[in-house]
């Protein structure tokens, strides 16, 4: 068996772009994935919005076979009166008071503004608040100009909407409620928060930073869908020269000495490397796999406190036939929201791991824009909000899956009878099949307290795990999830760094 | 202690009464009490230079109930302990005891105490503090139970020359019984355990049963020890026999990091002088990676003992380089009567830890004045007092 | 006549604001609104014999740097600590809070010994961020996009603050500062009582639930306080609250100034862009030089000046300003003393705070309500009787008893309140109050209920926000209340805000009207007189 200097465990997004990069730059690297295919939270995900463009260029996934069938997604609000809404970039078409029309563009360009402006945090290690410790002062230097560059008026504005809610923010400019609505679902997508809570603005603007082909705040199709994203950065990594071994779950890090030796696979079976790269979440890396007994006290506790709470399910529908949402165009991305006020409610009951009666979901109809062979259509959905931890599993699963279909029904008269079968995974499931802690999507929740420096917990927010020869490398460390691959391209930058 | 949630009028007696309760209330004729870790504790019983004196003289009786006990036990009873304290602990055989310490993630100390091997995979960690959320978290990931068991033991330190001879006479056969080991005995209807072990720096032994046989070990203990001297001591004699010892005390030497408000107040076992204590080899331990730092970029305070110029206490006074800037504070300071010198532990700036130029600016509370005295300071070893009656095996008999 | 000053509003901020200034040696005159001094720290004898704590209720923000330059006790002021509390549990049982350490630690240890210890450490981190804070709410916030020397100064004494603490302390205070209520204490407790209890003071007065981000700084603003420096704990003004007003009120007239009671202000007068007087809606006008408003920032700049006079913006922000009522009170005559079957004979519990709200949940279910456009059914109260500890509010052997309530929005349903929805609201307490102590009811002699509606109709709050604004961060120190503007001042010459809409905000401080006076006289290049710097907590 050859041997690796370096593993990486999990082939996610996050795990091929380092892997990618190391490779890259000569290491020998080994991938080790639990699931039978690899691509990780590319699975889980639908549409694209924020793939890291470091890592699309570098690794050629162009070449590798990386297409869209939409780089500029249109998304079309349902209203259960057929005045639904269409939006794309800042422009909205349909009934919307003209005002509305006008503030939106402009509250849309000044989100976008700002999220440009933070947006290069995402490209670095996060800067620790020290003295003398490597920080990129000029790089952060540029960031703080350029913030201030934005004049007086948009920089006070930063400063006062940093820690603020979506539902307040939207609620000053606009008044349309399945606007706001559908604004309110969009910001809140993959947290644990409702667009009331304070903070909610952060992570919108987080997510509002990321691009497809060079679009700021575009959505992506992928042609083939999100694994075939997943599958071309497999192909990138294998044409670099690191080998990808799927159905390899690791048991264990193992720790010598003090400092990492390689991995334990389940089943016995030990693979030795000087440097270990855990792709997964921090949670499951420090707690599962390196294990207390290697770690301090302290930061233990910590990890446990760490909030990976999974508020989105995901539901897949099969249709005999294309559903008709009154008159939506089946490519759009189709929002069910309600008004600001819906997604909030839609969030009360999972603070108590209760089910909500109406969720807001996010449909992509995959078969509208590549119609499979079998003339039948597949729909993908997210529902929001689902409870991480209910008391009753198998009931909470199935009221979702009954809430979720009395809201498709509601805009969609008919497609109830369509279904030839559904099947809902609850952040349980998700947690079960993709090994995320909580079911939640950024490895961790993406909320202030665990962003940047605080991610995925004070002390190893640069990537250095706090084992010799152990790096974090997931979406629960910074700048969270998605499919970008940002995480693990910076992991990739600091362990350069700190030969 | 009751902690059942039927006890709604605990608020009607905040202090607890310690199983001795009886006989300490009966011996304390200054009624002088104090509150250690929630119980009631006698200060001074009569007078404190005669309880001072029975520590080096004779035989002295000292109620240890409050001291906080855990009992730790399991498969990974010995793994857990050497994660969590700086000592070795696999070192450590079966029925031996360990002063040790422990500190947090940054290298702070929590507290220090006693740890007692009982078997294999069972101990008992003795200590000032209360850490039951400290010891439950590190508990995790490993197959241990953690339980605390203060109210569940009654113990007495019995200290001084003679202490050897009263319990030979109470007749417990303690001759073999070295520094640092514990033996068992039957008490009465139960059981007691003895350990060679105390706080005082002499020949001593730390005497441990169960509430019910207290009484009864009290008054075999007093029995036995009539003819040699035997007293009951509070708090304030062990405290000037520790200093003499050189021992620290939680809370009076350094403050524990998981309560301490101000950061500059924090210290490393390093700091507080306990370096000898931890094995940079056994492997991975809480606070390693601070102190491993600490040990190689240098630490900025020291734990010294000094003396003291002139007869007065230099209890709480500052200590200053060269008469004029502040480098440290004296943490504990007595007139020893024993050493018939002025001494002191303190925190001193490691810079100026060698000694050279060091005052202490002493306040002696004087019929309503301060008289302020800058007295010279000089560094020496610890601990000021030492007798080889403390280490004879078997015990002396006096 | 001009006089160099006008406030308007006799709040406790106005007449902090009015006190240093008249001190300082200018004229200076009050005009209040209602026929009586105070505004929302206030006593009054609404059913005979017995004197309420209106509105405010208890005292440990209020500053003793402004007790001591203002010479309040001098004037009357007492400030009583008070004993004990309660959380009462649905199952019949309660957690106490005791003043003894010991007591409270073995009260807590009833219900979980690892909290019984966690809160000696909860409580050391709550101090440090109260250590860290303290500073800063007596200094004028920076503008975050000045370059002038003065805003730059200020920048840099935050910084210094925030980096003199170590890299993990620092991390940590800006989880706390970040954090809910909720999440930051899963991080120390486990009894749900225990984190019920301790979640009180992150949640009253304020919009938002305990399971809300932000929460856990909204607890410190509660916790900052201090009586005679036992920092976090609160008291009794005795006499009612009303007895810091009365006490400030003398000082003022002791210093020279007026106070003109019985007409509210119908417009702030501007000429060429500068304040120069108020009319009053009794037709009288008053001329100064300045005039400095103790209203909330939309009650002065959206009612009492011409929107022509302000910048689009401005007026843009302070529309927007939130000041959503959360909360509403019952002032309550007894006939005796209730009696709460959970607690022994004589236990000093009911000396304190009580609630009735044992779960985290019950709270945010609580405010579920609010959101929706309701009162809460089942409704958080900060209950307290205040004649077990001052003599001086009833006859003896009869009580007062103030019930602080959350939640209660400005609008039920978006439409206003009723006197049914008002009955309704009292209806939820009494009756709550009334499960835990049988006979209650029967013990009420008066009731005074005030919702949001109440509130902003008597005192002028507008919403019945007793913050004069949310406290949220996008309305918090430099944004408070409208990001440039933090510094008193307004886009109107010698116009100035001086209320609870300014920073620090809002509680029984005085802080904002002090504040607003250092500023006021610095502009005039005269020397604050008697005005301490901020205790630090040493």
């Amino acid at each position: 068996m050859p041997s690796f200097d370096t593993i990486v465990i999990g082939a996610g997004p996050n795990g091929l772009a380092a892997a990618y990069r190391l490779a890259s730059k000569g290491a020998s690297v080994l991938v080790l994935e639990a699931a039978a295919q690899a691509g990780g939270g590319a699975g889980l995900a639908h549409l694209s919005y924020n793939l890291d463009p470091r890592v699309e260029k570098a690794m050629g996934l162009a070449a590798h076979g990386l297409d869209w069938v939409a780089r500029d997604l249109a998304t079309t609000v349902l209203s259960p009166d057929g005045r639904h809404l269409r939006l794309r970039g800042a422009g909205v078409e349909g009934d919307l008071p003209d005002a509305d029309r006008k503030a939106w563009a402009a509250l849309r360009g000044r989100l976008l503004r700002f999220a440009a402006v933070l947006g290069p945090l995402n490209q670095m290690a996060p800067p620790r608040i020290a003295k003398g410790v490597g920080n990129p002062l000029w790089q952060l230097a540029k960031i703080g100009l350029k913030a201030r560059m934005m004049g007086a008026k948009d920089f006070r504005e930063l400063g006062r909407i940093l820690l603020t809610n979506v539902f307040d923010l939207l609620d000053d400019e606009l008044s349309d409620p399945r606007l706001k609505g559908a604004l309110a679902f969009d910001a809140v997508m993959g947290g644990w928060a409702g667009p009331r809570s304070p903070n909610s603005v952060l992570p919108w603007l987080v997510r509002l930073s990321g691009q497809v082909a060079g679009v700021q705040g575009a959505l992506g199709l992928p042609k083939g869908g999100m694994a075939a994203l997943g599958a071309a950065m497999v192909r990138a990594v294998e044409a670099k020269g690191v080998t990808v071994r799927c159905n390899a779950r690791v048991a264990r890090i193992l720790v010598e000495g003090e400092r990492v030796t390689g991995v334990a696979l389940e089943g016995g079976e030990e693979v030795r490397a000087a440097r270990v790269v855990a792709s997964v979440a921090p949670k499951t890396t420090l707690l599962s796999l390196v294990g207390a007994r290697h770690l301090d006290a302290g930061l233990v506790t910590r990890a446990r406190h760490q909030k990976a709470r999974g508020g989105a399910a995901k539901l897949h529908l099969t249709l005999k036939g294309l559903p008709d949402f009154r008159g939506a165009d089946p490519k759009d991305r189709l929002v069910i929201a309600g008004s600001d006020h819906d997604v909030e409610r839609a969030f009360n009951p999972v603070k108590y791991g209760r089910v909500p009666d109406r969720p807001a979901l996010e449909i992509v109809i995959p078969t509208a824009h590549e119609p499979g062979a079998d003339g039948k259509h597949r729909l993908s959905i997210v529902a929001q909000f689902a409870p991480h931890a209910p008391a009753d599993r198998e009931g909470a699963r199935k009221a979702m899956l009954a809430a979720c279909l009395a809201q498709l029904e509601a805009q969609a008269p008919g497609i109830g009878a369509m279904i030839e079968s559904a099947e809902i995974w609850m952040p349980y499931d998700i947690e079960d099949r993709f090994g995320l802690p909580g079911g939640q999507w950024h490895a961790g929740e993406l909320s202030v307290e665990q962003m940047l420096f605080l991610r995925p917990l004070p002390g190893i927010a640069q990537y250095r795990g706090p084992v010799a020869g152990l790096w974090l490398a997931s979406a629960g460390c910074h700048p969270g999830g998605g499919v970008s691959g940002s995480a693990g391209w910076n992991a990739a930058l600091a362990m350069e760094g700190a030969k | 202690m009751t902690l059942q949630a039927s006890d709604l009028r605990h608020y009607e007696t905040p202090l607890l009464k310690t199983p001795f309760h009886a006989r300490t209330e009966a011996a304390c004729k200054t009624w002088s009490w104090g509150n250690w870790g929630g119980y009631a504790t006698v200060l001074t019983y009569e007078d404190l230079s005669m309880e001072h004196s029975a520590i080096r003289n004779s035989a002295t009786v000292y109620d240890l109930c409050p001291m906080i006990k855990y009992r730790i036990e399991g498969p990974d009873a010995t793994a857990f302990l050497d994660r969590l304290t700086i000592r070795n602990v696999a070192k450590l055989s079966v029925g031996g005891v360990q002063y040790t310490a422990w500190a947090n993630d940054a290298g702070h100390m929590l507290d220090d105490g006693t740890l007692f091997r009982l078997g294999p995979d069972r101990y008992r960690l003795c200590c000032q503090e209360r850490h039951l959320n400290w010891l439950l978290d590190s508990a995790f990931g490993f197959d241990v139970t953690i339980h605390e068991e203060t109210e569940e033991i009654a113990a007495l330190s019995l200290q001084g020359p003679t202490s050897g001879e009263i319990l030979r006479l109470a007749g417990f056969a303690i001759d073999g019984l070295k520094p640092f080991r514990m033996a068992e005995f039957p008490l009465a209807s139960g059981r007691l355990m003895i350990s060679r072990t105390g706080f005082t720096g002499d020949l001593g032994y730390e005497l441990w049963t169960t509430p019910d046989q207290a009484l009864a070990l009290w008054d075999l203990l007093f029995q036995a020890g009539k003819l040699h001297g035997i007293r009951p001591i509070g708090s304030e004699a062990l405290n000037m026999a520790r200093m003499e010892a050189g021992l620290i005390i939680t809370g009076y030497d350094f403050t524990p990091a998981d309560v301490c408000v101000r950061e500059d107040r924090l210290r490393s076992p390093l700091e507080m002088g306990l370096g000898w204590m931890v094995d940079w080899q056994k492997g991975h331990f809480t606070g390693k990676a601070a102190l491993v730092a600490q040990r190689d970029k240098g630490m900025k305070w020291s734990f010294v003992g000094l003396e003291i110029g002139g007869n007065i206490s230099a209890e709480g006074a500052i200590l200053y380089h060269a008469k004029k800037h502040e480098v440290g504070v004296i943490t504990g300071a007595i007139w020893s009567p024993v050493l018939k010198k002025n001494i002191a532990l303190a925190q001193v700036l490691t810079k100026y830890a060698g000694g050279a130029n060091l005052w202490a600016e002493i306040y002696a509370l004087r019929e309503l004045h301060y008289e302020k005295m800058m007295m010279r300071a000089q560094v020496v070893e610890r601990p000021f007092f030492v007798h080889d009656r403390r280490r004879a095996t078997p015990p002396g008999k006096y | 006549m001009t006089h160099d000053a006008l406030i308007i509003g006799a709040g406790h901020n106005g007449l902090v604001a009015a006190c240093y200034l008249a001190r300082a040696g200018l004229k200076v005159l009050v005009v209040e609104k209602n026929d009586w001094i105070g505004g929302a720290a206030v006593s009054r004898e609404l059913f005979p014999g017995f004197t309420y704590s209106n509105c405010s209720y208890v005292s440990s923000l209020f500053r003793p740097e402004i007790m001591r330059d203002l010479e309040l006790p001098k004037h009357g002021l007492q400030i009583l600590p008070y004993e004990g509390g309660a959380m009462f549990t649905e199952d019949g049982g309660y957690l106490g809070m005791f003043r003894d350490h010991e007591a409270n630690r073995r009260e807590i240890a009833r219900h979980s010994r690892r909290d019984a210890e966690a809160y000696d450490r909860y409580s050391r981190d709550i101090l440090r961020n109260c250590r860290l804070i303290r500073p800063m709410l007596m200094r004028r916030p920076p503008d975050l996009a000045s370059f002038a020397p003065r805003d730059l100064m200020e920048l840099a004494w935050l910084g210094k603050q925030i980096t003199g603490q170590s890299e993990a302390q620092i991390y940590d205070m800006l989880r706390f500062w970040t954090m809910s209520i909720a999440d930051f204490l899963d991080e120390y407790f486990e009894s749900p009582v225990v984190k019920a209890y301790q979640a009180v003071g992150s949640i009253i007065g304020t919009a938002l639930g305990p399971m809300s981000p932000g929460t856990a700084y909204v607890l410190l603003h509660h916790a900052m306080g201090d009586v005679d420096g036992n920092v976090g704990s609160w008291g009794y003004s005795r006499g009612g609250m009303g007895g810091i007003t009365k006490a400030l009120t003398a000082s003022l007239r002791a210093a020279g100034g007026e106070i003109v009671t019985g007409s509210g202000v119908s417009r702030i007068l501007v000429q060429n862009g500068r304040a120069v007087g108020v009319a009053l809606e009794n037709g009288n006008e008053h001329r100064a030089k300045r005039v400095i408003s103790n209203m909330d920032v939309r009650r002065t700049f959206l009612k009492h000046v011409e929107e022509k006079e302000l910048p689009g913006e401005f007026v843009h922000r302070v529309q927007r300003f939130k000041t959503r009522g959360s909360s509403g009170k019952l002032n309550i005559a007894l006939d005796g003393l209730p009696k709460f079957t959970a607690l022994p004979e004589g236990a000093p519990n009911i000396k304190g705070d009580m609630h009735f709200t044992d779960t985290i949940e019950k709270m945010e279910l609580a405010y579920d309500d609010w959101k929706a456009g309701h009162y809460s059914r089942d409704p958080f109260q900060d209950m307290m009787i205040p004649t077990l500890i001052d003599p001086t509010m009833t006859p003896p052997g009869k009580h007062f008893m103030s019930c602080f309530v959350q939640y209660a929005p400005p609008k039920i349903e978006g439409r206003d309140w009723t006197d049914a929805d008002r009955d309704g609201f009292r209806d939820a307490c009494l009756n709550q109050i009334e499960r835990y102590a049988p006979g209650f009811k029967s013990l009420v002699l008066h009731c005074e209920v005030r919702t949001p509606r109440e509130l902003e109709a008597e005192v002028g709050l507008t919403e019945g926000n007793i913050f004069q604004g949310e406290l949220t961060f996008d309305q918090m120190f430099f944004n408070r209340p409208v990001p440039g503007y933090a510094n008193y001042r307004s886009p109107i010459k010698d116009l100035w805000l001086c209320g609870s809409s300014t920073h620090p905000g809002g509680g029984v401080m005085g802080a904002p009207g002090r504040n607003a006076a250092a500023e006021v006289l610095r502009d005039m290049k005269m020397p604050a007189k008697d005005m301490s710097d901020a205790y630090a907590i040493v």
